[in-house]
């Protein structure tokens, strides 16, 4: 099972959970696996079938734009975290 | 000769006998300014270690009021700055910490006007905003005067750090190119901020602006570090120069500042007149059109008459707990529950939506008119104003 680490924001559409497992062999699979698990996370993550550019996916610290983007591929060893800009600061 | 009096030698034998920093660190530091936009929750901390470190110059970018619910986090306010502007319960606190400190204070919005003209003369800037106009702005101007850019943020139980702007290092927009559509990332106002993590965060923002300028250890630039405070985990992430950054990539196109709050379709700060454009279609533009109002002295005329006017309450149920309109027979289905709990609700029948301020009911309201409710009147400025104006009983929160 890969591992996804949800971040704080987007925890209100997990049920608060930290961490989700899913399976899938690139980047754009786990990500449907995960949004079918929680289907109100797809609004936050997809703008149609693109990742919304103000949220970062990356694969073991590596951002995927630097790997092969969407299509990256993930093996069942690897950690996804889905990484949001935040803005809070006052 | 010292730049530093024995004086203040004897203030900083601490640092004077740490081998990274020692006489000459200690120096540099004196001689060193740092701008620190925003005296807020990240400010507070990044302004006391900073003066207490004994940087030489610190310009501080603020036109707020202590509020009490600053004092929940903003440290270098305290219960009695409260109504005083920012700028001076910051500059005293700061004086009291090291008289030897010199501040410049700025009491405007840091704006695209005056970014350039502001930052000029430091050696590094600190971004304490809350806002996406200014951090763009921010990053854009430090990119363009080649000012490192110390950048920390914070939301609920979870923040971020990273070193942006320097020689060869990324910038914010290549870590993240555009900024979220108005309305999908709610702000620390919306979603809560734990009082400590701005702490957290902004020693570290201090500590990353003291080795930059002293030139020791590594830095923060190309990495990204988040932090969990619920899990007590620091998270590392690479953060690559984007070539093709719009900013500081091999060919910028934004070479001069533009309009911040246009680009990020939101307003900087609470002076600001702008208003969304109205965009042709898109959901964006469409949100943000009005609904139907009732202020709470209205509401509370018609309930006293004896009508019958369902109250709708949007929140959260944590916030239920801390204030309701139950006696007037509201109930509770937060926002993100309400398209699952239609079938309860009388499309037919006039019906009060109500949430902390009115930002989240005029939501539902709009989301519900597109399922056929068009008798739903929005409780102007939420449960907070009915504290205000009709029921001092009830704590504004
Ligand atoms: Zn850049």
């Amino acid at each position: 099972m890969t591992t996804i680490r949800i971040p704080t924001p987007l925890r209100t559409y997990t049920d608060g959970q930290t961490t989700v497992n899913v399976t899938g062999s690139s980047v754009t699979a786990v990500l449907n696996d995960l949004t079918q698990q929680y289907p109100a996370l797809k609004n936050h993550l997809f703008d149609g079938d693109e990742l919304r550019s103000f949220v970062n996916v990356y694969v073991n610290k590596e951002d995927i734009r630097a790997l092969n983007g969407a299509a990256t591929a993930v093996s069942e060893e690897d950690a996804l975290m889905i990484v949001p800009s935040i803005a809070g600061g006052a | 000769m010292s730049v530093l009096s024995n004086d203040e030698i004897r203030r900083y034998s601490r640092h004077l006998i740490l081998p990274d920093v020692g006489l000459p660190g200690q120096e540099k530091l004196k001689q060193s300014s740092v701008l620190v936009i925003g005296a807020g929750g990240l400010g507070s901390p990044v302004l006391m270690y900073l003066a207490a470190a004994g940087i030489g110059r610190i310009g501080i970018v603020d036109y707020d009021v202590v509020d009490e619910t600053n004092l929940q986090r903003q440290i270098i306010h305290s219960t009695s700055d409260v109504g005083r502007p920012k700028l001076e319960s910051a500059r005293q606190k700061l004086l009291d910490i090291n008289p030897y400190l010199e501040i410049d204070s700025f009491e405007v919005p840091f704006t695209s006007d005056n970014a350039l003209e502001i930052m000029a003369p430091y050696d590094l800037v600190i971004d304490g905003t809350d806002n996406f106009p200014t951090r763009y702005l921010v990053n854009d101007a430090c990119v363009m005067l080649n000012k490192p850019n110390i950048y920390g943020s914070i939301f609920r139980f979870e923040g971020q750090l990273s070193v942006f702007a320097t020689e060869d290092g990324p910038c914010y927009r290549c870590l993240y190119p555009d900024p979220p559509p108005p309305g999908l990332v709610p702000s620390c106002a919306e979603g809560g901020v734990l009082g400590i993590l701005p702490g957290t965060i902004g020693a570290l923002q201090a500590t990353e602006a003291v080795k930059v300028l002293l030139g020791i250890g590594e830095p923060m630039i190309g990495r990204l570090l988040i932090y969990d405070a619920l899990a007590m985990d620091f998270m590392e992430l690479k953060v690559r120069k984007n070539p093709e950054c719009p900013v500081c990539g091999d060919h910028p196109t934004v070479t001069e500042l533009i309009d911040y709050e246009q680009f990020c379709g939101m307003p900087a700060h609470d002076h600001s007149d702008y208003t969304a454009a109205p965009a042709l279609n898109g959901q964006e533009a469409e949100e943000k059109t009005p609904v139907p109002q009732i202020t709470p002295i209205e509401l509370k005329a018609r309930l006293d008459q004896g009508e019958s006017l369902p109250i709708l309450d949007v929140r959260e149920p944590h916030e239920w707990t801390i204030s309701n309109l139950e006696t007037y027979g509201a109930f509770l289905i937060p926002k993100g529950e309400v398209l699952e709990h239609l079938a309860e609700l009388d499309p037919q029948k006039e019906m009060i939506v109500q949430c902390r301020s009115g930002g989240r009911s005029a939501d539902v309201i709009r989301e519900l008119q597109k399922k056929g409710f068009h008798k739903l009147l929005n409780l102007d400025g939420g449960i907070n104003r009915w504290a205000e104006e009709v029921d001092e009983r009830l704590p504004v929160y």
